[in-house]
């Protein structure tokens, strides 16, 4: 059973975050970067399935610059077998759909089962990648799974849905979304850690995978952003007076109605 | 010149503290309150890997550089001292001594579950009337045909009574030398053997979940094959081993001055006095300002110590300063934070009081401040 797992480099949400509102963009220069935290739980279900199944290889990939290495070494470190990394300025600027054809390009070059990807990437939160790279591989697609059953040929999903569990069966390959609750990510343990510098990392351009660099990139991004803000500071609450209950409840239905017009 | 760790070492930094976060922070109070050793705990660290840090992998070692093994140190300490001693006890005096003088033969018996954190080793220096005076042993060993009979007492063993302990390396006088001064030699004393009892002390300020223990030798009879190295090498494996030790004690107090900075950081950011966060007023401000610079010292100094001992320079000086710097340097901040917290950093919930009772053993472990500033003093010609 050979798995791939998308792998993204996304801020540590616990950085204080400097918004660029000139550009648009996210000051980056202070920021500490992290595994986006959904596909820790993609990582460690390729890595319980491989153990399960007691052979195969887990295989991550990323899009993005030099210190996204960083991201896959901590997957090679928690147990992946071997990473590719496709860093070419000429992806720079691409939207979803810009790096879904390069991870498409990539996968496609690789024997494969199985694709994992987790729901969403904490820093755009676009749910778009995963859904791209499947259809561009012609995969069958399942997001927010937070179990599932492999069987001969194919696979049992339980997707969240509002309110419970929907079970999908689909043939192999396929491409699911790892939605929390689905494992628990296991540490990368010290020996592991340095037994992942032994690893390959093996580094692409747009050109070794056959794509046009003008498929992807600012260029051809179908989707700009034209501001970026932080939301809204929150405004200090308001203590509503009164004598009694019934003159209590009266004031706050008749700020309801004007102040908030929430009524 | 370049600052940056390499990506080894800074993954090595955010396991380390995930780990700690997630595993030790939620219990450190209650093993504190109790004054209990966590076998449970111990186990966990050894299974990420706190244990064997720097011992080759044929003894199932990490192979690390030695910074990297102060780094998880640090890391451990800048949520709890007594894992932190633990841990440190553990790779610095427990494996350490094993790994760099033991015989092959030792190394293949005792490294391998010390190194997967499955057992523990104590390491026993001091003595009830020997301490900074490490020269002033009275224990004795004595060769009876094959074997050596051990008899004296040790105190302050860390790591040695803990139900997981294997055993210990103690240091004993084996005769005269030419020079007329007492000829040293460390054994291996299996725990077990017969005569040789290991008690637990109680009642500790501080690093109350660690366990720290008496050593009593009454005639204890083991095999020749037990002498650690070579007969008469015991005093300078001990010397040796507390260079490397006090690194580890240095990234303690590192470890622990930034915990506690960041503590006093976050309160003074909440903590509101007189309508405002009291971070705003300057006088709190400037301790905080401080602390951090401070600690960027005590950084930079102990990092650059461990660089010379990986590339195999002579490190005692910058060892000792290190020690000495990192060790105070956890007072000087402990103090701040338990000040900044005001009357609540006075009550067991704040874990800057843990962190106040902590520092105090740094000042006196491997090395009092006052042992370390005559090393110190000794190297820059006094
Ligand atoms: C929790 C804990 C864990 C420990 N773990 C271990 C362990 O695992 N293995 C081990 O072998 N030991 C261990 N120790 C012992 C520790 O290393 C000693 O306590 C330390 O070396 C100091 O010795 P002492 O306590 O006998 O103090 P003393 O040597 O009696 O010192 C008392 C005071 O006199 C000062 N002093 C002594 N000599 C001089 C001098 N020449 N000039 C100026 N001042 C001087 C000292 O600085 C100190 O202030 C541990 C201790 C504790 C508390």
């Amino acid at each position: 059973m050979n798995i791939i797992v998308l792998v993204k480099q996304v801020p540590d949400t616990e950085s204080l975050l400097e918004v660029d509102t000139a550009n648009a963009t996210v000051n980056t220069q202070n920021v500490k970067w992290i595994i986006n935290p959904y596909d820790e739980y993609a990582i460690e279900e390729a890595l319980q399935i491989k153990e399960a199944k007691g052979a195969g290889s887990v295989t991550v990939v990323a899009v993005g610059p030099d210190r996204s290495e960083q991201a896959l070494r901590t997957a090679l470190a928690m147990g992946a077998d071997t990473a590719v990394l496709v860093n070419d300025a000429a992806a720079e600027g691409s939207d979803a759909l810009g790096i879904a054809k390069v991870l498409a390009g990539v996968i496609k070059e690789m024997p494969y089962d199985l694709v994992i990807a987790g729901v969403r990437a904490v820093d755009d939160d676009g749910y778009q990648v995963p859904a791209a790279v499947a259809e561009y591989l012609e995969l069958p697609l399942v997001t927010a799974v937070i179990k599932q059953e492999l069987g001969e040929g194919k696979i049992t999903c339980h997707q969240l849905v509002e309110g419970g569990s929907l079970v999908v069966e689909a043939p192999l390959p396929m491409l699911f979304t790892a939605q929390k609750g689905l494992n628990e990510p296991r540490y990368a343990s010290l020996p592991n850690i340095m037994k992942a510098k032994k690893k390959p990392l093996e580094k692409k351009r747009l050109a070794d995978i056959g794509l046009d660099a003008a498929l992807v990139g600012t260029g051809s991004a179908k989707v700009a952003i034209s501001a970026l803000a932080l939301p809204p500071e929150r405004k200090g609450g308001k203590m509503v007076t009164g004598d009694t209950p019934e003159a209590l409840a009266a004031e706050l239905v008749r700020l309801l109605k004007e102040e908030a017009e929430v009524l | 010149m370049d600052f940056d760790l390499n990506t080894e070492q800074q993954m090595i930094r955010k396991e380390v503290r995930r780990f700690a976060e997630k595993e030790i922070a939620p219990v450190a109070m209650e093993l504190d309150e109790k004054e209990a050793f966590s076998e449970a705990l111990t186990r966990k660290m050894g299974e990420i890997g706190l244990f064997g840090m720097f011992a080759s992998e044929d003894y199932d070692g990490q192979a690390m550089d030695y910074l990297s093994y102060i780094i998880a140190v640090e890391e451990v300490a800048r949520v709890d001292g007594s894992q932190a001693a633990t841990v440190a006890a553990g790779n610095s005096l427990g494996i350490g001594p094993l790994y760099y003088y033991g015989t092959e033969e030792q190394k293949q018996r005792y490294l391998p579950p010390l190194c997967r954190g499955e057992k523990l080793w104590g390491f026993g220096l001091t003595e009830p009337t020997a301490g900074s005076d490490a020269g002033g042993s009275k224990t004795t060993a004595v060769r009876d045909g094959d074997d050596w009979i051990i008899n004296g007492s040790k105190i302050f063993i860390t790591n040695a009574a803990t139900e997981m302990t294997l055993g210990v390396t103690v240091q004993a006088v084996t005769g005269t030398r030419p020079s007329g001064k007492p000829e040293y030699t460390c054994f291996i004393v299996e725990s077990g053997t017969k005569g040789f009892k290991a008690e637990e002390m109680h009642q500790k300020m501080m690093w109350r979940a660690s366990n720290t223990a008496t050593l009593y030798f009454d005639n204890v009879r083991v095999p020749k094959e037990n002498i650690l190295g070579k007969q008469g090498d015991g005093f300078h494996q001990m010397l040796q081993t507390l260079d490397g030790g006090r690194l580890s004690i240095a990234a303690m107090g590192l470890g622990g001055a930034q915990g506690a900075y960041e503590l006093a950081l976050k309160y003074a950011r909440t903590r509101e006095q007189f309508g405002q966060p009291i971070s705003k007023f300057q006088a709190v401000a400037f301790k905080l300002a401080d602390c951090a610079t401070e600690i960027e010292c005590g950084r930079n100094l102990l990092y650059k110590a461990c660089a010379h001992r990986d590339l195999h320079r002579p490190f005692e000086k910058l060892s000792a300063m290190a020690k000495l710097y990192c060790s105070e340097l956890m007072g000087r901040v402990t103090n701040h934070a338990i000040q900044i917290h005001g009357g609540y950093g006075l009550m067991k919930e704040y874990a800057v009081e843990r962190f106040y009772r902590d520092q105090k053993l740094l000042d006196i472990g491997e090395g009092t401040s006052e042992v370390q500033r005559i090393v110190i003093s000794r190297h820059i010609g006094c």
